[in-house]
């Protein structure tokens, strides 16, 4: 049986670098957040080691029951629960920006780890390409 | 590249994927297939509804490799796979099927 | 002389001063709107909460509610005071005012 890479030009072999994507904005008042999800899903796509973090005003990203449809525009943000089927598990949520929000692990529509900013220090430190949205 | 059908328009882009997904229907989805030389069967439309559902579910169109998994875990591993899926979509099960489920291009098919 | 005047913001107070600014510079009886991602500034229990709530009393605050469902937040408890308007409330609380100042 053929393997799936093999097909529709998917990525096969080569480096896997380790990506990370920063979010540090809210959902909706800018099209970074929306950008940044597609970039992380297409990485993910092609196989690389991807890590997604969010912080300041990013933690609203995966805040539960946002609901768009009274402004009009499309909400992204449920594809954020399929980063799973991606393979993408590696998420963190900075502690000091969920509590200046007063939100918890528990508001959030993905599982994440939540990490103090000094853990979140070396997790950047340990990438190939880092990323901001 | 429009398509007309009914004495109406849809509006698609030049690959064929339509432009405003709230205007699909299952003719549609057969003039579609029939422009990509493909004759819906039940199990066609197994694979286009699962797509349409996991729009709904997480508003993306997944990746070949990502809705060959997500397939093998609901329906097994007998249609879980590239070859089952390819037999049914020639020139590619993202791709295809997604056009046909009035989708937009799979997030990450470049 | 605009004497009654409607403040707006949009900005998330985490990110940008808009608010600082607004709650700095309106006057006693003016109303301030927040919508977009100014209504982040209406939750409660948030560290900007304090410096809304020190104005409470002598401003109007009101917020968008459909920019609160599309952020998640409308489940969750707002700063006491605040009242929810949807766009036709928008468009009152305009035409109720002299004038609008939009802090951006």
């Amino acid at each position: 049986m053929p393997d799936e890479n093999e097909f529709e030009g998917e990525y096969q072999g080569g480096t896997v670098k380790r990506f990370l994507y920063v979010n540090r904005r809210a959902p909706h008042g800018t099209i970074y957040p929306h950008e940044t999800l597609e970039m992380v899903l297409i990485a993910a796509a092609f196989d690389q080691d991807v890590t997604v973090v969010f912080l300041d005003d990013g933690v609203y990203q995966i805040k539960k029951d946002q609901d768009t449809k009274g402004i009009g525009i499309k909400n992204f943000t449920p594809a954020f629960r399929a980063l799973d089927d991606y393979d993408v598990e590696k998420l963190y949520v900075e502690k000091e920006s969920l509590e200046a929000r007063g939100l918890t692990a528990e508001d959030l529509l993905v599982p994440v780890e939540v990490v103090s900013t000094e853990e979140l220090r070396e997790i950047m430190a340990e990438q190939d390409v880092v990323l901001g949205g | 590249m429009p398509y007309d059908y009914n004495g109406a328009v849809v509006e698609a882009d030049e690959e064929g994927y339509i432009q405003d997904i709230s205007l699909w229907t299952r003719e549609l989805a057969e003039l579609i297939a029939r422009g990509e030389n493909i004759e819906m069967t039940g199990d066609h439309w197994e694979v286009v509804n699962f797509l349409r559902d996991y729009y709904e579910e997480y508003q993306i169109a997944p990746a070949v490799r990502i809705l060959t998994k997500a397939i093998k875990k609901t329906m097994g591993p007998e249609k879980g796979n590239s070859k089952y899926l390819y037999e049914l979509f020639p020139y590619g099960p993202a791709k295809q099927a997604c056009k046909i489920a009035g989708l937009p291009k799979p997030t990450g098919c470049i | 002389m605009a004497s009654r005047m409607l403040h707006t913001v949009n900005k998330s107070p985490f990110e940008r001063n808009s608010l600082n600014s607004c709650l700095r510079l309106a006057r006693k009886g003016s109303a301030v709107l927040l919508i977009e991602d100014g209504v982040y500034a209406a939750v409660a229990g948030t560290s900007v909460a304090e410096r809304v709530s020190e104005r409470m009393a002598e401003l109007s605050f009101y917020v968008l509610g459909p920019d609160v469902a599309a952020r998640g937040l409308g489940g969750a408890p707002l700063i006491e005071g605040f009242r929810v308007v949807d766009y036709d409330g928008f468009v009152d609380l305009v035409a109720e005012h002299d004038a609008t100042q939009a802090w951006l």
